[in-house]
């Protein structure tokens, strides 16, 4: 057993008790990190000495008894978040050089209460995927395997995923627009929280689509993404969209009773031709909650099946106006063919810059905008996004909480080879509901496929009702007793 | 929903993104593909349903008419691929 | 009034409409807090969030609400209690983000209407609506022939967007317009109005057509950065629209450039098909909503405009239209005018405020806030006339004196003793030796040569250094002279 393999609480609360050091802690992930990063590639930018330096001065204030909630903690910043004076790249070859010359709103609080940056984790480019298959630093690997073969970590939170589960860090900074914190979650077998719309400032973290995008954690288990939240979420008058609401202590929900509280089980979230091991999980999830005292009740969200189109016209609209900042006029890459004049240099660069994936939405969002186009398309999507909303505010009169499975399928092979666009879409299906209505949605792994690999139970609450959310995921968590690891750890010592 | 070539390249420069010829029938596929799909939502009964303009359901919040930033110029174009005298160089509009 | 222009075909009438850009007077930036001060070195004014940096997003300024709001207010105008920004989509160096933060289908101000005094009678403009928004940055293109240098100071500072409706009909009524408007955003405070620094800019959609018939194509000619210039740019559009159509050709609609040098408008550099500007609500930004409780006290602090004040100035002081019109242009115009009346006779202290001393302040080329002579010093002046301490003319003299040394009227008029003579007894002692030097002439003026009283008053005068009271010197003289 190493350092590595205690949870975030733990490293805390050892760290306070002067068990082992933040120097030593952080050591250990660095050494780790530079010896593995080749296979998993779950790393753009190590930054070990100024984690070094973080660390010490970490253990400086441990040696006084002093320190923040998160004092010599390890994290890994998926790299959309801008983290001064250190590389942000958001996967792309369009931000190739750019080291920002300011911080992060999140990233901030979290070196406030003392956290250690091991370096900037990889992602799907934009943060637009489901596999970490768009970054153009590459693939990420999944510590989890078949057949001897990796397998992809889901996305666009790849990078903050594998790396959790491989133990490279104990949480990682993700974000979320239509499920790139929990889907990723669910493929690694850890846990992920995408908080409600607001609780998390966007200051400082490259936007995709603006109305939709949270920050969250990844880390091995509910308390540990419940002790992260205490220090990301939070008021910022940086943001517009940021929600003045007074912050409760994330952890002191995790009681483990949830007795007498309602779980709705929405009917359209189990179509035909749902994957049959998936549906078991789901069922013995449902039980387990029952077995605990929690009242489970039949519930219907009937826009649920325009949810996947409502996203792929409002995410793509929003980032085709987001990226229009990267022209290569002011940062990162600039293409000027010879002769050429400003917009050469604008179609060049962006040409050059952006990955297929990025190029195809901006286009689409692009066209859904365009004139002609708006009403049928962008104003028809916010107002069936509306309903769909709609449908979550009237569950939630009969329900605390709901519970989904979190992806349609297990984690798939990097063989895996979708014949078009939309059905790689297709796998957010059951998190792109959550991202619309703005509510907090977490992943919890809910048990093993018949290959062994993890499948991801969903907890969804009301707005700003994280505590219900964290409460029953903690519940659940514990019932089910999920303690398997990923084949390319299996080897080390439990 | 389909698009053609012609279409494509219209698109193509109001987002100002280079396409090759050879690439735009392979982009008009992709996006019609896409475009087809979401034309689902024509379904959906949608009469005196609101747009929801903003998820998070508060006011405008406002801040107070205080110089609080600038005065960084070499921060500003710290980062730029082209910059002299402050300010950012980039090659002129093609007439 | 409706200006025609008489072509080859008939008479053709002239349709214009403003649009214009004036900067909010705020301390910093509408959506950023970055100084607006003029004149630093480039990106000196800029913060991230001007510079469209990754992550970035908007918080808005609330003086530029209350700016917009008192401005629409200003005009008579509906003001809409919720309203939303949009993003305008477009590239262009000096445009950071890709887009501009604007209003596109909810606007903070709706209809309101500007009241021209134009020489034949009042003119109403209506104002369709105004927004806020950000303005762009600069793009310097001379320094470099194959480079442009772009400056992003001005990138985010909040504007005003005031539309009117195309209710012009003439260049004379669209100078007025711009004039009364930049008056009345003077008053309230919510932009400096300097169209030589930019931050009142006007964009003019000028069209032509028969009386009477259906609206012709129109053109926009932008950017004309004083009155003088718009004045020109809409004469020389309207003839050259005149001339197309009569010689059989059509008008395109365009965007045109005035060329000051040349005096005439061209063709902006083609800017490829028509904009597609694709607005949507921006997503950073919540819809701003406003109480009427809010609304209601600006209205409250709004100062007396300038057409409340010229009425007000009508009814109490009887000025006429035209010197009110001229008082109350400009707010320090009026405050320096009311510091004249409390001690000072109203329509002397009017005629002698816009006629003697603008005269001579325009000579100088000082405005009035930098007058050497301040409002206390001008009615002391204005004292000695109506008390009859000095003639009118003496008083011009004093006048000239007062810009020269510094000194006070008193004081000059004390020290080289350019008191009035009232004295009947001293001017009739004055009337009777001229009388007595100039028999013939008197026998003249007796005979029937009437133009000889103005000799005899002349006379009087130079015998008296100027001093005689004029009125007591012209009933003595016509007594003396019966």
């Amino acid at each position: 057993m190493t350092l590595r393999d205690l949870t975030l609480a733990e490293m805390r609360d050892g760290l306070k008790a002067k068990k082992f050091s933040a120097t030593e802690l952080a050591k250990e992930h660095l050494d780790e990190i530079e010896k593995t990063n080749a296979h998993y590639n779950a790393f753009i930018t190590i930054t070990r000495e100024h984690a070094l330096a973080q660390a010490a001065q970490s253990d400086a204030k441990l040696a006084k008894g002093a320190g923040g909630a998160i004092e010599g903690v390890p994290i890994g910043v998926k790299d959309l978040f801008c983290t001064k004076g250190v590389l942000t790249t958001a996967a792309s070859h369009i931000l190739d050089g750019f080291k920002p010359q300011y911080e992060s709103t999140i990233t901030t609080k979290l070196w406030n209460e003392g956290g250690v940056m091991l370096g900037k984790v990889n992602l799907d480019e934009f943060a637009m995927g489901s596999g970490n298959l768009t970054s153009f630093y590459g693939h990420v690997k999944s510590p989890w395997e078949k057949d001897g073969k990796a397998l992809v970590p889901g996305g666009s939170s790849g990078g903050s995923a594998s790396a959790v589960a491989a133990r490279l860090a104990p949480v990682a900074l993700g974000t979320d627009t239509g499920g790139s914190i929990r889907q990723p979650a669910a493929f690694c077998g850890i846990t992920g929280i995408k908080p409600t719309y607001g609780r998390c400032s966007r200051f400082g973290i490259v936007a995709f689509a603006s109305s939709l995008d949270q920050a969250g954690p990844i880390a091995r288990n509910v308390r540990d993404c419940a002790i992260m939240l205490n220090v990301m979420c939070g008021y910022d008058p940086k943001d517009s969209t940021s929600a003045n609401l007074a912050v409760p202590d994330f952890e002191k929900a995790l009681t483990g009773n949830i007795k007498g509280k309602k779980i709705g089980i929405p009917k359209e979230y189990r179509p035909d031709g749902i994957d049959p091991e998936i549906n078991a999980m789901w069922d013995k999830g449902i039980e387990l909650l029952k077995s605990l005292g929690a009242e489970v009740v039949d519930i219907s969200l009937p826009h649920t099946s325009y949810a996947l189109a409502t996203y792929y016209v409002i995410a793509p609209a929003e980032c085709s106006s987001n990226l229009a900042r990267y022209d290569g006029v002011r940062y990162g890459l600039r293409v000027t063919p010879e002769g050429g004049g400003l917009t050469d240099m604008y179609e060049a660069t962006r040409a050059a810059g952006f990955g297929a994936e990025v190029k195809r939405r901006i286009m689409i969002g692009t066209y859904v905008l365009s004139a002609g186009y708006y009403d049928a398309y962008y104003k028809k999507a916010q107002r069936v996004r509306w309903l769909i909303a709609e449908d979550f505010r009237q569950a939630f009169e009969k329900v605390d909480a709901i519970l989904t499975p979190t992806a349609p399928s297990a984690p798939f092979g990097f063989d895996y080879k979708p014949s078009n666009p939309v059905e790689m879409y297709l796998n957010d299906v059951f998190t792109v509901p959550t991202s619309l209505a703005g509510l907090p949605g977490i992943s919890i792994p809910g048990g093993l496929n018949k290959d062994g690999l993890p499948l991801g139970l969903q907890l969804i609450g009301k707005a700003f009702d994280e505590e219900t959310v964290l409460g029953v995921a903690y519940a659940l968590e514990q019932a089910i007793g999920f303690t398997a690891k990923p084949q390319k750890l299996a080897g080390a010592a439990a | 929903m389909s698009l053609d070539a012609k279409a494509v390249t219209k698109i193509a420069r109001l987002a100002r993104i280079a396409v090759s010829d050879a690439d735009k029938e392979h982009y008009a596929r992709e996006i019609s593909g896409i475009l087809n799909w979401v034309e689902q939502l024509a379904e959906v009964n949608t009469d005196g349903v609101p747009q929801m303009t903003s998820v998070a359901n508060m006011s405008l919040p406002l801040r107070a008419d205080v110089v609080t930033d600038g005065n960084q110029q070499e921060a500003v174009v710290a980062n730029a691929p082209s910059s002299d005298y402050g300010c950012f160089v980039v090659p002129k509009v093609m007439e | 009034m409706t200006q025609l222009i008489k072509g080859n075909t008939g008479d053709w009438e002239i349709v214009i409409g403003l649009e214009v850009h004036a900067q909010i007077s705020t301390h910093s930036k509408l959506f950023s807090g970055a100084s607006i001060t003029f004149g630093q070195e480039p990106n000196m004014n800029v913060s991230f969030i001007d510079a469209g940096m990754p992550g970035m997003l908007p918080v808005i300024n609330e003086k530029a609400i209350e700016q917009a709001v008192r401005t629409g207010l200003a005009i008579g105008a509906q003001i809409n209690l919720k309203s939303v920004f949009d993003r305008k989509n477009y590239f262009y160096a000096d445009l950071p983000q890709g887009y501009q933060i604007s209003q596109f289908l909810d606007p903070i101000v709706g209809k309101g209407e500007i009241i021209l005094d134009m020489p034949e009678g009042q003119k109403k403009v209506g104002v369709t609506r105004i927004h806020m928004e950000q303005d762009a940055g600069k793009s310097l293109h001379e320094y470099n022939p194959k480079y442009s240098y772009i400056d992003l100071n001005r990138a985010g500072v909040a504007l005003m967007e005031i539309v009117s409706e195309p209710d012009m009909r003439s260049a004379d009524e669209a100078a007025a317009y711009i004039k009364k408007l930049r008056s009345i955003l003077r008053y309230i405070g919510s932009c400096d109005g300097d169209m030589d620094k930019g931050n009142l800019r006007a964009d003019a959609n000028v069209s032509v057509r028969k009386p009477g018939g259906p609206l012709g194509t129109r053109c926009e000619i932008k950017n004309v950065n004083s009155v003088r210039f718009l004045h020109k740019a809409i004469e020389f559009e309207a003839m050259r629209q005149v001339e197309i159509i009569e010689s059989g050709g059509t008008i395109d609609q365009e965007t045109r450039l005035f060329d000051s040098t040349k005096g005439e408008t061209r063709t902006m550099r083609s800017k490829e098909d028509a904009h597609d500007y694709r607005y949507f609500p921006d997503p950073d930004l919540l819809p701003l909503e406003i109480t009427q409780e809010y609304v209601d006290a600006i209205r409250a602090s709004l100062p007396e405009l300038p057409d409340e004040k010229k009425q007000r100035y009508i009814d109490t002081f009887g000025l006429s239209p035209y010197d009110a019109g001229v008082i109350v242009a400009e707010q320090e115009y009026a405050s320096y005018y009311e510091a004249l009346v409390k001690v000072a006779e109203p329509k002397l202290a009017a005629n002698w405020m816009t006629s003697e001393l603008f005269g001579r302040l325009n000579k100088l080329g000082v405005e009035l806030q930098d007058s050497p002579i301040g409002a206390s010093a001008f009615a002391e002046l204005l004292a000695l006339i109506t008390n009859n301490t000095i003639s009118g003319k003496i008083a011009k003299d004093v006048l000239d004196k007062m810009f020269a040394t510094g000194k006070s009227a008193s004081v000059i008029v004390e020290e080289e003793g350019l008191q009035q003579v009232t004295d009947t007894g001293a001017i009739e002692k004055v009337i009777d030796e001229v009388i007595a030097a100039n028999p013939d002439k008197v026998a003249e003026y007796k005979g029937g040569k009437d133009k000889l009283f103005a000799f005899f008053v002349g006379q009087v005068m130079k015998a008296s250094g100027g001093k005689a009271n004029p009125a007591a010197v012209n009933d003595l003289l016509k007594q003396k002279l019966s």
